[in-house]
């Protein structure tokens, strides 16, 4: 694997840090005019999502991380894994719990995401930003109420909980943003 | 390439660039201070092993030679000083290899002025006039003057001039920088440096001018040891909202002490593997020959402009950065 030095510390580039795969979010070049020269960087750890700053002396170096972002198709749960394929290969892959997390919540088998793998084994799954899904529990919405301003909390059939205004329906299909669990609009089928 | 063919800075910086200029020019002008101009490429270069120095190659065949890039034009307004010019100031380019980020640019601008007869005190006078004169309108509150050892005491508790491994260890651990212990080890100028631009550095200066002087003597290679305590520089750095801004000295006039330091950075370089630079002889033949008392600053125009103007990277404020240069 490649070495790299802080120089070429840049968001989003892949490192091994403390055994863990990371990725680096921020880097600043910190220099007293008599001085040490320094990097200061602020890095995430892709196995546990915890971001931390380290400092570094200035041209000291990382090794990379076999990390790739892999865009995958969610095929099923099986109880213990679950499992993915990449669509022009037909490879698969299996994850479990513990790796997908939150992701589970938004995850509809057949729906695409993002896994990322380290070594060629899972390590994270992100979904896709933008999902639709069907509301499988919410209470009843007053009638006549076009936008709302409280709005009430709404399950969807992959586990997850969103605010929805107060005329969105069981059984509708809308649209959320999974990056802040919000919601967007109503899909009309 | 996209739009890189363009100014990296306003039009507007552009203007208050040229205007802080001028009113520098203005303020030296009236006060009797001779401007001057010295070489940027240099046959010698300094030795400070924390300085990367670009290296150039002069032809002029059969005579083929290196020349430097000044890191600084410290050296060679030394030798005008020594030659009885008087007080002088200069405004030029320096250049410091491998320094790219926000607060830097491998080819930086500097105001440079040497004070003939003033100690630090005196200079750190004239720098707060200075100052005043060009931070007029935007609020700052009176200047301060604070002993290196004081602030490092006030805002970590350590004294600076005694090194304690273990209480050092604690105080990073302490405070999440426990990364500092291997990177320092039992390097007592390395753990200054760490803990000073980490801890101390972000705090100086909210919303004024802040002089830091005293500064340990095992981190000024150019500035005299105090009369009374060997164990503190005579040194002046300035801070503003964190952000360093320059750096005096009341300068050393010893050649034998000067040459002695020059060889002594010289061994770190050569031990450390960093290239070996060419001593500046006419520097230290200079200060033989005799250099009056006198106390100097430098100031990073560059970094004063960010200030000024409140935008958050050196970019914002150079018509081209090294990317687009």
């Amino acid at each position: 694997m490649a070495i790299y030095s802080t120089n070429e510390f840049k968001a989003g580039l892949k490192v091994m840090l403390d055994n863990d795969p990371c990725a680096i979010i921020e880097n600043e070049f910190v220099k007293p005019g008599k001085g040490q020269a320094f990097n200061r960087v602020k890095i995430r750890n892709l196995k546990t999502g915890r971001v931390i700053e380290r400092t570094f002396k200035s041209g000291e170096s990382l090794e990379g991380a076999d990390v790739v972002d892999v865009e995958m198709q969610y095929l099923y749960n099986d109880g213990e894994y679950r499992h993915f394929m990449v669509q022009d290969t037909f490879e698969q892959y299996q994850a479990e719990q513990k790796i997908v997390g939150d992701a589970s919540l938004w995850l509809k088998d057949q729906d695409f995401c993002t896994v990322t793998l380290w070594n060629d084994a899972p390590l994270a799954v992100t979904p896709a930003n933008f999902v639709e899904l069907t509301i499988v529990e919410t209470d009843p919405g007053v009638r006549g109420d076009t936008s709302g301003g409280g709005g009430k909390p709404a399950k969807l059939e992959t586990g997850a909980v969103v605010r929805v205004p107060l005329f969105v329906q069981q059984g509708e299909v809308i649209k959320a943003d999974t990056r802040t669990g919000e919601y967007i609009s109503r899909v009309k089928e | 390439m996209g739009n890189t063919w363009q100014p990296s800075c306003s039009l507007e910086l552009l203007r208050l660039r040229a205007r802080v200029l001028r009113d520098i020019r203005c303020f030296f002008t009236e006060r009797d201070v001779l401007e001057v101009e010295t070489p940027l490429l240099c046959q010698g270069i300094g030795t400070d092993p924390q300085l990367e120095f670009f290296t150039t190659s002069y032809c002029l065949p059969p005579l083929r030679q290196t020349l430097f890039l000044q890191t600084s034009p410290e050296f060679a307004m030394k030798r005008l000083l020594a030659a009885g010019s008087g007080s002088i100031f200069q405004i030029c380019k320096a250049f410091r290899n491998g320094e790219s980020g926000r607060f830097h640019n491998p080819e930086f601008t500097l105001l440079e002025w040497y004070r003939v007869g003033y100690n630090l005190s005196q200079l750190m006078d004239e720098i707060t006039e200075l100052i005043a004169l060009l931070f007029a309108g935007q609020g700052l509150e009176p200047p301060q003057r604070v002993s290196y050892q004081a602030v490092f005491q006030r805002y970590t508790g350590l004294d600076p001039l005694v090194f304690s491994y273990q209480d050092y260890c604690a105080y990073a651990c302490g405070e999440h920088i426990p990364e500092a212990v291997a990177l320092c080890g039992h390097d007592h100028v390395l753990w200054l440096d760490f803990i000073f631009s980490h801890k101390i550095q972000p705090l100086l200066g909210a919303n004024a001018l802040c002089m830091v002087y005293g500064y340990p003597a095992c981190q000024s290679s150019l500035a005299r040891t105090h009369a009374e305590n060997p164990a503190v520089s005579e040194r002046v750095e300035l801070f503003i909202k964190g952000v360093e801004l320059g750096n005096g000295y009341y300068e050393l006039t010893d050649a034998v002490e000067q040459d002695k330091r020059f060889n002594g950075e010289i061994t770190i370089r050569q031990h450390c593997g960093l290239p070996v630079p060419v001593k500046d002889q006419r520097l230290v033949a200079a200060l033989a020959a005799g250099l009056p008392d006198c106390s100097g600053i430098a100031i990073g125009l560059d970094r004063l402009l960010m200030l000024l103007s409140g935008v958050g990277s050196i970019d914002d404020v150079l018509a081209f950065p090294v990317g687009r240069a």
